[in-house]
């Protein structure tokens, strides 16, 4: 392997991530990858990369780097004030460095992932078609862990030739907002719970600072089941945005580290509103706002279209 | 085990705006899991463009698909017709993975408290654990974990007060009326009965687990010789 960045310091939480490693839930493999897939994309087309590259996922605090061989490189998502050789440098657009340069990058000032893209991709072993780290399983990534002190990492390929020559920069960024609203289809459980549903949607929850990769803890008014609902749930197959009740009636929003679940469900997030929740720093408010399933899977094409768009206008630079 | 409602038609719902979550019974059942499983071998085999997975657990299925190229309606229309055409599915009938278990000793720290809480000698605990035919009812939770139903009665012991930092991977414990194996070396509340060699997770392999879900599983008592030469063969 090619050495191109050396960890000097790991961060909060950096980890290597793709797009994830989908068709292992039967087997008890969730889908990892980014939890911000948005930024995720953004910082390999910056890159010139294709979207299922490999990253680094920072959360919360950023790492720093010292390069070992020339390359380029882009940070999306967190803004989380990165300085090239000690001076601030823009986040969504790509650099170029020499070796010997140093990256850096500081706590979250807004949103709590930052995304760090080199021009030819990570380089990871590929477990189940995903470069992916699945922490819990210890599988993918950096030897399953997220990374350390000391850590070399190296490009999966040379990256585009004419890079070098290349500035891209996207000209917007997402804002991340201390109040945000998901949207949500109801179930799979939703009867459940038919008799609080209103209030469910009408209620302002708080985002607790017990978040991971398998998912976020909501605090707010208890949403209470239906006298006659079930006891319990038998396990049920999950998937991310599922919006889990337990028994304080505290919700819990799935990410991408779990497969099966015994709490029962009353709403799912969209999958292209996941993102926003992944950027969402605790302390924060967070509602949800009601859409068909047929409303849902329009906006999730739009979002899709709206990608493409970014894409394309990234090539067109 | 007994089943509290088997529905007479699944009921369906939508887990997100890609996920079809397709319910036949609140409680668990082996009939029930059984025609999951046949469901699930139908749709895989039928290879339909927009199913991206198929995943069953004890008496639900999800389907993971892509809306651009599948609907919400035509998926619970395919169900309905696997459940017609259940016969159809390309399976064996009933397929049971033996799992060789060393119990006792420093493999199995908690088989004698398992057997003073429920008045039995160790033999009779191994011999118990053995005799059951357990079906993988699901798996999840962690790769390669399943749930298993079916242990004899007589051998439920409540898990540990404190859980162990550190369980080694291939333990095979009882919580409850639960019996499992560790996947993986794992922090863990079971009473540790023994330890099986096999690899019962392994990415590399073409298929990284032994089953699926909807087989049947036997433990059979091996010695440590034996346990150490499978291992040396699974290392190999």
């Amino acid at each position: 392997m090619n050495a191109v960045l050396r960890v000097l310091k790991a961060g909060g939480l950096t980890t290597i991530q793709d797009l994830g490693r989908p068709g292992q839930a039967h087997l008890g493999v969730p889908k990892s990858g980014a939890m911000d897939d948005y930024s995720h994309s953004i910082a390999n087309w910056l890159c010139g990369n294709p979207a299922d590259c490999a990253t680094l996922e920072m959360t919360m605090v950023g790492a720093d780097f010292e390069v070992l061989a020339p390359c380029s490189i882009a940070v999306t998502g967190a803004d989380m004030d990165l300085r090239i050789n000690g001076k601030a440098a823009s986040q969504w657009q790509n650099h170029h460095l020499q070796a010997r340069d140093s990256i850096s990058l500081g706590m979250a000032a807004s949103g709590c992932r930052s995304y760090l893209a080199l021009a030819g991709g990570f380089a990871a072993k590929t477990v189940l078609s995903s470069r992916s780290t699945y922490l819990g399983g210890r599988l993918g990534g950096y030897e399953g862990r997220m990374l350390k002190k000391g850590d070399v990492l190296g490009s999966e390929a040379a990256g585009p030739n004419n890079l070098k020559q290349k500035r891209y920069r996207l000209p917007w960024s997402p804002r991340y907002g201390s109040s945000i609203v998901l949207r949500a289809i109801l179930g799979p459980q939703d009867d459940w719970f038919s008799q609080d549903i209103t209030r469910f949607f009408q209620t302002s929850f708080t985002l607790s600072s017990q978040s991971n990769r398998m998912g976020c803890r909501l605090q707010g008014r208890a949403i209470k089941k239906n006298n006659d609902s079930p006891e319990n749930l038998l396990s049920i197959p999950v998937t991310a945005g599922n919006i889990q009740i337990p028994p304080n009636g505290q919700p819990i929003v799935l990410f991408r580290e779990q497969t099966i679940g015994g709490y029962p469900v009353i709403a799912t997030v969209l999958s292209c509103d996941l993102w926003r929740l992944a950027q969402t720093q605790p302390g924060a408010e967070v509602s949800f706002q009601q859409v068909s399933l047929a409303e849902g899977q329009h906006i999730a094409s739009n979002l899709q279209a709206f990608m493409n768009e970014a894409q394309a206008l990234l090539r067109s630079q | 085990m007994t089943c509290t409602q088997i529905f007479p038609f699944p009921q369906f719902h939508p887990s997100g705006e890609r996920c079809l979550l397709a319910v036949y019974a609140q409680g668990v059942d082996a009939a029930v899991n059984e025609k999951l499983r046949r469901i699930t071998a139908l749709l895989n085999q039928e290879k339909r463009p927009g199913i991206e997975e198929v995943v069953p657990s004890y008496s639900s299925l999800a389907v993971f698909y892509d809306p651009v190229l599948v609907n919400f309606q035509a998926l619970c229309d395919l169900l309905r017709t696997c459940e017609q055409n259940l016969d159809a599915a390309q399976i064996d009938a009933s397929r049971t993975i033996t799992i060789p278990v060393c119990y006792g000793g420093d493999f199995g720290p908690d088989l004698a408290d398992v057997a003073r809480h429920n008045q039995l000698s160790p033999a009779a605990v191994i011999a118990r654990h053995c005799a059951a035919l357990y079906r993988i009812f699901a798996i999840g939770f962690a790769p390669g974990f399943c749930y298993l139903g079916g242990l004899d009665e007589s051998l439920h012991t409540p898990r540990l007060e404190t859980p162990r930092t550190l369980v080694a991977a291939g333990s095979v414990g009882i919580a409850g009326s639960q019996t499992g194996i560790y996947p993986q070396d794992s922090p863990g509340g079971w009473r540790i009965i023994g330890r099986t060699p096999l690899t019962l997770f392994n990415a590399e392999r073409a298929e990284p687990c032994p089953y699926r879900a909807g087989d049947n599983l036997r433990f059979q008592a091996v010695d440590e010789a034996a346990f150490h030469a499978i291992l040396a063969g699974e290392q190999s």
